[in-house]
C-alpha cells in the first residue's frame, strides 16, 4: 500500500531511487545533498534497499562509477550539487556520448566564490549543453515522481540518455512536505527492470567508447541530437502514463497555471513557482489578466510549447534564478530563441534570488506588476536584477 | 547480434542510421588494420637452424609468429619488423633484412 | 613457473608502435587472466592501440573511460556485477592504465578504489612518460631522463625529480597483494597475475613496459631492456603480500646501471657523475628493498 510520509526533498529523492530499484548507487557528500546519500546508506544498511552503494572519493568518480555500472547493464543513480556537479562535468558529457540512462538528483546551489550553499540554478544550467535531460521540480512529491519517471524516459530505446532531476537547495531539499511513497508493486508495473541490448558481456566481447575518426564522429553526435528531438514526445507520453498509474501529473514539459487567454505570461522554474501561483491568484482578483508557466523541462527545451503558449500574449516576464555572464538569464534567453520569428512579444528577463536571496510574495508581486506595466509603457530594459541593494526599496515596497 | 547484423551495423555502416547508438566496436582489428606495410626490416627465418623453441612467438608484440611443423613462420601481413624475434632467438636463426629488397 | 598459455585474447592488427612494451603487457596479462575478464582503459596508448571505430582488438569486453577514472570505473563495473550476483572469482575486473593514468591524474580514483576494497586488479603499465601524447614527463619518469617537457637544452633541464614509488603508495592502503612484473619475464609475470586473480579484494600490478619511441631505444631491444632493468636492480621484481615483501627474482650478478642506460637515447646527455648518482640511488633503493624483505618476514 502507498503511504503518506512527511519527508524532505532529499528523502523524496532517496525514496525515488529506492522505488526505482536502482542497482548501483555511487555518490559523494556535499551540502545540501548529504541527506540523499545518508538516507540511501541507511536504507541499504537496513536491508530496505537492495543496491550496491559505492562510497566514492569524489563526484567525478561518482559519475564515472555510474557510467561503468550502467555500461555493465545495471540501473545507476547518483546525487550531487553545485561544485560537485561542476566536477562531474566531463562525465556528464561522457554519459550522454555513451548513451547511458544514468539518473541523478542535483540540489540546485550557488557556485562560489563567494561560498554559498543556498538555492541558485546556475550549477544545473551551466551543464545545459552536456546532453542531460533536465527536470526542475517544484515540490518534494515531484522530486520522487521525477526520479521514477526519468528512468522510464531515459531507458527507452529511442532515448537512452542520462537525466538530472533537480530541486532547490533547502527550500525543497531540507523542507518537509507530505509525500506519497508509492507501493513498490505499482512502481514495478510502471518501470520494468533495465535490460539494455548492449552491455559488457564476456560472451559477447564488445568495445565501448573507442576512438572515432572525423568520418564517423559527427554521425554519432547526430544520433544524440535525434534522441533529443524525440524526447519531448516521449516525456509527454510517459507523463500521461504516470498520471494513469499514480493519479498525479508531474508537470510534463511546461506546467500551465491559469494561462488561457492571458495578456501577460510569467515564467518560473523550481520552488518559487508555488509562491508565484498564489501571487497570480491575487493579481487576477485585482483584475490583471496574468498567468504562469512553470518551465519544468529545461532540456530538451520546450520550443514548440512556448510558441503555442505565447499566442496572443503581450508580455512575457521571465524570472531567472541564474545568470550566464555576458549573456543573461538562461530561461529568458532560450525562450527568446524559441519565439524568434514566431511571436512579436515584449520579453523581460528578471534576475532573481541568486545565492538563496529570499523571494517574498511582495517581491514576486512587484516583478509581476512590472511585467504588467510593460503593456502600456513598453520595454524599459531587457534584463533587470531584482532586489539588489541598489534597488531594494522599489522591489520590497 | 547475428553475424549479418554485426556486419551491417558495425563493419559496414552506410550512414548514421546503421550505426549502433553509441561508439560500440565489434570489427576484429585484423580485418581493418594490416600493419605489415609499416615494416622497414623483414625477419627471415632460417628453417634449417630453427629449433622450434617458441621464444620468438612468445616475445612477438604483434602476435605475428606461429611455430608450425616446419618451424617459426612469420605473418608478414602484420609483422611490423621490430626485430625482437631476431634479437631473442637463442640460435640466431632469424635475420633482419631490408624490406625494400622484398617489395 | 607458469607456462605462457597459447591462447591469444589480443588479436593481430594493433596500431602499437613496433616493439611496443604496452602491447606485450596486454597480451601476457590476458593470457594470465583468460576470457572471463572485463577491462577498464582510460586515455593512454591503449586507447589507440586497438584501432579506431569500428575496430575491436581484444576478445574480452573493453570499457574506455575518462583519463582520471580507471579506479572509479572499475568499482562501477564490479558493483554492477555484484548486483547481478556474479562472483568476483568468476569474472575478473581489471583497470589497465598507463603510468600517467595511474600515478598522476588517476591516483585519486585509484586510491579510492583500493581504500574501499573493490575486488579488482589495478594495473599500471609503466612506460615512464606520457607516450600517447608524445613523450611528456610523468611522475613515473625516472631521474635524468629526457622527455619533450624535460628537453635538457643548454640548462641541463632533464628530469630532476625521482620516480614516484607506486608500490609504496598502494601498499600504504593495506591492500592484500601488489607485485611488480616485467614483460621480459613473461612466465613470472603470468604467475603473479594469476596469483592476484585468486586473491579477494583490491590488487595492484606494476608492469614494466619499455617504449622504444619514447625511450629512444631500438625496437628490437625491448625485451633486452627489461632483462637489464631487472639485473641492474633498476626495476626489481618483487611482491607484497599482506605487507610481506618478497623479491622473487634476485639477480645472480648485479650489473652496472650504465649497461641499462646506454641502450636508451633518453639518457645519452647524462655526464658521468650523473650516471654515478643514478647508480648510487639504485643501490640505495635496492638495499632498502632487501631490508624491507628481511624486516617484514622476521
Amino acid at each position: 500500500m502507498s503511504e503518506m510520509k512527511i519527508v524532505s526533498g532529499n528523502f523524496a529523492a532517496a525514496y525515488g531511487a529506492k522505488l526505482s530499484r536502482v542497482e548501483v548507487v555511487a555518490a559523494y557528500p556535499i551540502t545540501p545533498q548529504t541527506e540523499v546519500v545518508e538516507k540511501i546508506a541507511e536504507l541499504v544498511a537496513e536491508g530496505e534497499m537492495d543496491s550496491e552503494y559505492i562510497k566514492v572519493e569524489s563526484e567525478h568518480s561518482a559519475m564515472a562509477a555510474c557510467i561503468a555500472a550502467s555500461n555493465a547493464g545495471a540501473r545507476a543513480y547518483t546525487a550531487s550539487s553545485a561544485h560537485g556537479l561542476a566536477l562531474m562535468h566531463e562525465l556528464l558529457i561522457w554519459a550522454s556520448g555513451a548513451r547511458l540512462p544514468v539518473v541523478m538528483t542535483n540540489i540546485n546551489r550557488a557556485m562560489g566564490p563567494p561560498w554559498s550553499v543556498w538555492a541558485d540554478h546556475h550549477d544545473t544550467l551551466a551543464q545545459k549543453g552536456t546532453g542531460q535531460l533536465q527536470f526542475f521540480c517544484e515540490s518534494n512529491q515531484e522530486v520522487l515522481d521525477s526520479v521514477i519517471m526519468a528512468y522510464k524516459i531515459c531507458e527507452d530505446e529511442d532515448i537512452m540518455l542520462p537525466a538530472m532531476v533537480v530541486e532547490d537547495a533547502f527550500i525543497l531539499s531540507h523542507t518537509k512536505e507530505p509525500v506519497e511513497i508509492y507501493d513498490q508493486e505499482l512502481v514495478d508495473e510502471f518501470l520494468p527492470s533495465y535490460d539494455p541490448d548492449y552491455k559488457l558481456d564476456v560472451d559477447q566481447p564488445l568495445g565501448f567508447g573507442s576512438l572515432g575518426m572525423p568520418d564517423w564522429y559527427m554521425d554519432f553526435r547526430y544520433k544524440i541530437a535525434e534522441a533529443f528531438e524525440k524526447a519531448p514526445d516521449k516525456i509527454m507520453e510517459v507523463n500521461k502514463e504516470f498520471e494513469e498509474v499514480f493519479g498525479r501529473d508531474p508537470g510534463g514539459l511546461i506546467e500551465e497555471y491559469k494561462t488561457d487567454g492571458v495578456d501577460v505570461l510569467i515564467v518560473t522554474m523550481g520552488s518559487i513557482s508555488s509562491t508565484s501561483k498564489d501571487v497570480i491568484d491575487e493579481l487576477r482578483e485585482e483584475g490583471h489578466n496574468v498567468g504562469l508557466a512553470r518551465l519544468r523541462t529545461f532540456r530538451p527545451f520546450p520550443v514548440e510549447e512556448f510558441r503555442k503558449l505565447t499566442k496572443g500574449v503581450n508580455v512575457v516576464g521571465v524570472m531567472d534564478r541564474s545568470y550566464t555572464f555576458g549573456h543573461g538569464g538562461d530561461a529568458a534567453r532560450e525562450i527568446k530563441d524559441a519565439l524568434y520569428g514566431h511571436r512579436d512579444v515584449i520579453l523581460k528577463d528578471y534576475i532573481v534570488g541568486l545565492g538563496g536571496r529570499d523571494l517574498t510574495p511582495k517581491i514576486l508581486k512587484n516583478v509581476m506588476l512590472d511585467a504588467i506595466s510593460l503593456q502600456d509603457k513598453g520595454l524599459d530594459r531587457e534584463i533587470e536584477w531584482v532586489d539588489l541593494r541598489i534597488n531594494q526599496e522599489r522591489w520590497r515596497r | 547480434m547475428s553475424e549479418e547484423e554485426v556486419f551491417r551495423i558495425v563493419i559496414d555502416p552506410k550512414d548514421h542510421r546503421d550505426l549502433p547508438r553509441a561508439v560500440i566496436t565489434d570489427c576484429p582489428s585484423h580485418l581493418m588494420t594490416k600493419t605489415g606495410s609499416w615494416r622497414t626490416l623483414r625477419p627471415i627465418v632460417d628453417l634449417e637452424e630453427c629449433i622450434k623453441c617458441g621464444i620468438c612467438w612468445k616475445f612477438c608484440p604483434d602476435v605475428s609468429i606461429e611455430v608450425k611443423e616446419e618451424g617459426a613462420v612469420v605473418d608478414y601481413d602484420y609483422c611490423k619488423g621490430c626485430g625482437i624475434c631476431a634479437k631473442e632467438c637463442p640460435v640466431d636463426a632469424i635475420e633482419m633484412k631490408k624490406e625494400a629488397d622484398y617489395v | 613457473m607458469a607456462k605462457v598459455p597459447e591462447m591469444e585474447l589480443m588479436n593481430k592488427g594493433t596500431t602499437a608502435c613496433p616493439g611496443c612494451g604496452a602491447a606485450h603487457a596486454m597480451r601476457y596479462m590476458l593470457k594470465a587472466l583468460g576470457k572471463k575478464t572485463m577491462i577498464n582503459i582510460p586515455a593512454c596508448c591503449w586507447a589507440v592501440i586497438p584501432g579506431v571505430y569500428p575496430s575491436r582488438n581484444l576478445e574480452i569486453p573493453l570499457l574506455y573511460t575518462a583519463f582520471e577514472t580507471t579506479g572509479a570505473s572499475s568499482s562501477g563495473v564490479r558493483a554492477a556485477l555484484n548486483a547481478k550476483g556474479v562472483d568476483p572469482r568468476e569474472i575478473t575486473v581489471v583497470g589497465f592504465a598507463g603510468d600517467g593514468g595511474t600515478a598522476d591524474i588517476g591516483i585519486q580514483a585509484l586510491s579510492g578504489c583500493l581504500e574501499r576494497g573493490t575486488d579488482t586488479i589495478q594495473v599500471m603499465y609503466d612506460n615512464e612518460a606520457y607516450m600517447n601524447t608524445g613523450i611528456q614527463r610523468s611522475g613515473e619518469t625516472p631521474y635524468g631522463a629526457w622527455t619533450t617537457t624535460t628537453p635538457v637544452g643548454s640548462q641541463k633541464a632533464w628530469k630532476r625529480n625521482p620516480k614516484k614509488n607506486m608500490m609504496e603508495v598502494v601498499n600504504a592502503h593495506g591492500i592484500p597483494y601488489a607485485a611488480t612484473v616485467s614483460i621480459g619475464h613473461p612466465e613470472l609475470m603470468i604467475e603473479k597475475i594469476q596469483k592476484a586473480k585468486e586473491i579477494p579484494g583490491p590488487k595492484f600490478i606494476h608492469i614494466y613496459a619499455p617504449c622504444p619511441t619514447g625511450w629512444r631505444s631500438d625496437p628490437s631491444n625491448t625485451i633486452e631492456l627489461c632483462k637489464l632493468a631487472v639485473d641492474s636492480c633498476v626495476f626489481p621484481l618483487y611482491e607484497i603480500e599482506d605487507g610481506k615483501y618478497k623479491i622473487y627474482k634476485k639477480p645472480k650478478d648485479k650489473i652496472p646501471v650504465k649497461d641499462y642506460l646506454k641502450l636508451q637515447g633518453r639518457f645519452r646527455h647524462l655526464p658521468e657523475e650523473e650516471v654515478e648518482r643514478i647508480q648510487e640511488n639504485v643501490d640505495k633503493e635496492w638495499e632498502l628493498l632487501l631490508k624491507k624483505e628481511e624486516f617484514t618476514n622476521e
